[in-house]
């Protein structure tokens, strides 16, 4: 056999065990950053979590205490409004460029703007939503900052919709066209059971996308330093809070914007995980 | 090709009912034409099976006759179709009651992702009320037809996905006989099964016949020959060759049909 180890399979050989290292290393170095932000996170938000945190409204500057509990819940009421209004037009979107208009040319058009949207910075959409709904409501509102989530929930729920329900294999529509079945039940019952995990999946990346946002809510809810649940009025949230506190010098007010930054973080990286083990099992089955 | 319907006639010696009559027909992928002016007859609880080489339009022949190109923009049929009688290819038919009584079953099979209950009384629910009690029986009869019933009777609440392939395509058959069509298309039915599965629905066929037209497109010349009682040769979109299958099969008339059976192309 080592008669067959010419010089030449050596060389190969080396240069297989050069490009394997190198993307070991590249794998570690792109995980060693997410290790380090999970570290400080840990390091500097989790001694400031506490019953509190959940319990109490964001304080006054140079107080002692307090917690997060109206940024909670104002972050809350802003994901689900803007994904209750994203979700669906996304979905119907999505349906009908790969059901209905999956051949024609408007079908193109709109997935090219899709993906524009997709990738638009979202303070873009921020100063957008601020132009058509707070300057003529005159003030800052949680209505706002919904759609302005919202606006970014869509592009990533008409792309995986879409995507998802391309991979149901066509066979399977026929299948169901050929019992006599109308179109709108073969997607209903059919396409959409097919690909069902798959859209699940995108909805819940959209939200893991939009909870941490803070850019397009800056122009939109602003911030509230009370517990309100008006959506007409600002409303307090996490990403906001996160960032009024960061910068401020007062101690107590850093430590709640670590927790507060620790709190999104894992919720985000939860729904990631819940998402990814989703797609899992439809690719097992 | 006009002797075609006689001959079938005289060479049994009483007439036979013709089900369905495919007059000039002729099929455009876009500006392509893919059959070139179709004239044959399906009888009446009979098989036709369709042979030919790769790309002939045999199975292109076969989703004329439900409509199936119909979900597809730039195909389309010209010619007369008649069911009974009536224009399938005429505008203002509805495909989904066409569908209902021309069924299909794919080369691959594809159960829904659904219990095989549910694959079964799905179809049945568009068209037909019928109480719990009574879809059992329909669920029940359809698996047997199918002879499918005494492997999943214990596991009608599993799904669809979860039986072998051979399984699945059988259970395609009973969700297709189930809404009680009148004509039944198979398209390559077998090919993407092993030896025991083909010949299963080979012998289902065969019962099948006692109550369906059965039209059958395959690439398997013994299949043809055992499973049916006219065979229709077609080559490059054009129908070279329609007879009983025993005469297609021992004394083919035309030079191509008997080069292709017995193996010198396709």
């Amino acid at each position: 056999m080592s008669a067959r180890i010419s010089p030449l399979y050596a060389g190969r050989k080396r240069v297989n065990a050069i490009a394997m290292a190198l993307c070991y290393a590249a794998t570690a170095f792109g995980l060693m950053w997410l290790a380090l932000i999970l570290a400080s996170l840990l390091i500097n938000g989790l001694p400031g979590l506490s019953p509190a945190i959940f319990l109490e409204n964001t304080p006054p500057p140079n107080a002692q205490g307090g917690g997060l509990a109206n940024a909670i819940v104002g972050s809350l009421m802003l994901t689900i409004i803007g994904v209750g209004i994203g979700a669906p037009i996304g979905i119907l979107a999505g349906t009908y460029m790969a059901e209905y208009g999956r051949y024609s040319r408007v079908t193109s058009t709109i997935r090219f703007i899709n993906d524009i949207l997709l990738s638009a910075p979202s303070i873009i959409i921020g100063l957008f939503i601020y132009t058509i709904i707070v300057v003529p409501m005159g003030r800052f509102s949680g209505i706002a900052g919904a759609l302005a989530l919202a606006v970014i929930v869509i592009p990533v729920v008409v792309r995986t919709t879409e995507d998802m329900l391309l991979l149901v294999p066509n066979p399977l529509r026929e299948a169901a066209a050929a019992l006599g079945m109308p179109r709108s039940l073969v997607i209903k019952q059919v396409a959409y059971r097919a690909a069902r995990a798959g859209i699940i999946t995108g909805v819940l990346l959209a939200v893991a996308r939009v909870s941490g946002e803070t850019a397009p809510l800056l122009f939109t809810v602003l911030s509230n330093q009370f517990w309100s649940l008006d959506i007409t009025q600002p409303l307090a949230n996490l990403p906001v809070t996160i960032n009024n506190f960061i910068n401020n010098p007062d101690p107590n007010w850093k430590k709640l914007a670590w927790t507060g930054a620790l709190l999104i973080t894992f919720a985000v990286l939860s729904l990631n995980i819940v998402a990814r083990t989703l797609t899992q099992s439809r690719k097992s089955k | 090709m006009n002797l075609a319907a006689s001959t079938a006639t005289a060479h049994t010696g009483h007439t036979m009912a013709e089900r369905i009559a495919i007059r000039d027909l002729k099929f455009y992928y876009g500006d392509a034409l893919a059959l070139k002016g179709i004239n044959l007859p399906l009888y009446d609880r009979k098989v036709t099976a369709f042979i030919g080489p790769s790309g002939c339009g045999k199975s292109t022949l076969l989703r004329v006759l439900n409509r199936m190109y119909d979900l597809y923009p730039g195909q389309r049929a010209e010619g007369e179709v008649l069911l009974d009688g009536e224009n399938i290819l005429a505008p203002g038919v509805d495909l989904n009651l066409l569908r209902s009584r021309v069924g299909m079953v794919f080369q691959k099979p594809t159960p829904f992702p659904m219990t095989i209950y549910d694959n079964i009384a799905f179809g049945v629910k568009l068209y037909e009320k019928l109480s719990k009690a009574e879809m059992d029986v329909r669920v029940e009869e359809s698996l047997t037809k199918a002879a499918l019933w005494k492997e999943v009777k214990d596991k009608l609440n599993a799904s669809g996905l979860s039986l072998s392939g051979g399984q699945q395509q059988r259970l395609c058959i009973a969700r297709t006989v189930a809404i009680k069509p009148e004509v039944i298309l198979f398209d390559e039915p077998c090919s993407a099964l092993d030896p025991i599965s083909t010949a299963k629905i080979e012998e289902l066929i065969d019962e099948l016949k006692s109550d369906y037209t059965i039209a059958i497109v395959t690439h398997n010349m013994q299949q043809a020959a055992r499973v049916s009682e006219h065979t229709a040769f077609m080559y490059l979109g054009e129908l070279i060759e329609f007879n009983e299958t025993d005469r297609i099969f021992t004394t083919p008339k035309d030079q191509r049909t008997q080069d292709y059976i017995t193996g010198r192309f396709g």
